[in-house]
């Protein structure tokens, strides 16, 4: 049985129906995919760049990343060093909170699992605070960075990944809306409580599962 | 690089954010859809449009915030886009968005070609304080297109409140005709034509030559920079106020698609 993809539109934050039509509104042809979590819609060959900073100018020979906190060995990789760790590739789809998918990408880089197994968190550890060079936040649940679920990505499609894309390398935690995978990371550091970052501090969700559609604090 | 050790207890990135929120978000406001009655459509260009709502119960915005607009199909299809509030703060009970139509835009294309006054729409918001200018500090202001929305709702707040805080607009369009805006602009405002102009103003893109005099006149303390347009304009734009020494910390940027 297909799940029907409007369910969650119809119904409101209370599960009671609640339908208010746009006079003439049809929208667009309907697309009955269930890798698309409630609205959204497929940008197709769109990747759109919503950074709210100036594109840093930092090349790979400078690019650090580093686990500090709550972890037993704080280390810093440089990206020889990230780059010994065992490749790994994410190959699906992606979530924009503004609103757009983009089915079957392709990053490539490593497992944040790799990182996070040589600076080992304590077990008190619970969140983390993802980091960029540019001083940008996002925080997450440890749990949503663990498990083969998140990676450390220097490639696109195959090619380097661009600088307004977050080049030379940039966390990509796809199963969250993607302000949470940080462009042009820096670190993440370990902590025992959740700790706002840039948009969660400016009115978005603290999690962010694009399934429950938990754009904003209170969704 | 060392990490930062904290004091507070609250972590805090060994880079300063190039662009700290300028205001605590209520999360109540941008939590609830509530109804937005359209009373008045005002063509701009000819192809932006301005749309005035009703939204008896808004909350209130800052100039630089943005809604989430949804509209709902029949069969229960929704649609939702975010887009900038173009009119200034004020009680008025109103809310303006000044919308592009976008080739092929479901949500653009309905607004341009069926919306009419007493239609109704959804609207949640006012969302994101990172734009946001409370009015307080100077403001250099550099917008694209349609990217100059939410810096009209500045200009226009600077006016309606009277302020005396210094703001410069530098806006970009391909042509006079597709200059949005053009009757409300005054001396705060350099208009930057890329494709054709009138007898005797010149033609070509945003450059170093026309920051020069506004950072050379800039006040005591600096610019805040909002920068506002496509992702192309935006990397452009901004490259060229670092370039000048703006500094990147002070440089906030909205790009849309």
């Amino acid at each position: 049985m297909t799940p029907d993809p409007w369910a969650a539109a119809r119904s409101g934050p209370e599960g009671t129906t609640r339908m208010n039509i746009t006079r003439g509104f049809t929208g667009r042809p309907r697309v009955s995919d269930p890798g698309l979590p409630p609205g959204q819609y497929d940008a197709g060959d769109d990747w759109p760049v919503l950074s709210a900073e100036v594109t840093p100018d930092l090349a790979a020979a400078d690019w650090t990343f580093r686990v500090d906190g709550l972890v037993e060995r704080e280390t810093t990789w440089t990206w020889d060093e990230a780059h010994a760790l065992p490749a790994s590739a994410y190959r699906g789809d992606i979530h924009c909170v503004t609103g757009w998918s983009k089915f079957g990408v392709r990053f490539g880089g490593v497992l944040l699992d790799a990182f996070l197994d040589a600076a080992r968190p304590l077990p008190s550890a619970t969140h983390a605070v993802a980091y960029s060079h540019t001083g940008y936040t996002a925080n997450l649940p440890l749990a949503d960075l663990t498990g083969g679920r998140a990676w450390i990505a220097w490639e696109y499609d195959g090619r380097p990944l661009d600088p307004e894309h977050g080049g030379p390398a940039r966390l990509v935690v796809p199963h969250l809306y993607f302000w949470k995978s940080a462009k042009w990371i820096a670190g993440l550091r370990i902590l025992d409580h959740d700790e706002p970052g840039f948009w969660e501090r400016n009115g978005y969700h603290a999690r962010g599962n694009p399934w429950q559609e938990q754009r904003y604090a209170g969704d | 690089m060392p990490a930062t050790e904290t004091v507070t207890g609250t972590f805090t990135p060994p880079t300063r954010f190039a662009v700290p929120g300028r205001i605590e978000v209520g999360s109540r406001a941008a939590g609830r859809w509530q109804t937005a009655t359209l009373t008045a459509i005002r063509r701009e260009t000819p192809r932006a449009a301005t749309f005035r709502f009703a939204v008896p119960e808004w909350a209130g915005h800052l100039p630089g915030q943005h809604l989430m607009l949804r509209l709902t199909a029949e069969d229960g299809y929704t649609a939702q886009r975010h887009y900038s509030i173009a009119s200034a703060p004020d009680d008025s009970g109103h809310i303006e968005l000044t919308l592009d139509h976008v080739e092929g835009g479901e949500v653009s294309g309905w607004f341009h070609t069926v919306a009419r006054p007493g239609d109704r729409v959804e609207v949640r918001g006012p969302l994101s304080g990172f734009f946001a200018w409370p009015g307080d500090r100077p403001a250099l202001l550099i917008g694209a297109g349609s990217g100059v929305v939410p810096l009209m709702s500045m200009v226009r707040h600077h006016r309606a409140r009277g302020l005396t805080v210094p703001l410069r607009l530098l806006v970009s369009a391909r042509s006079p005709e597709e200059l949005i805006y053009a009757r409300e602009y005054g001396p705060e405002t350099t208009p930057v034509l890329t494709r054709s102009a009138p007898e005797g103003v010149p033609v070509g893109r945003l450059t170093a030559a026309h920051l020069a005099p506004l950072m050379d006149d800039r006040p005591a303390g600096g610019w805040e920079a909002y920068v506002c347009g496509s992702n192309a304009f935006a990397e452009h734009a901004s490259r060229l106020l670092v370039a000048a020494g703006q500094p990147v910390d002070r440089i906030r940027v909205e790009r849309f698609g």
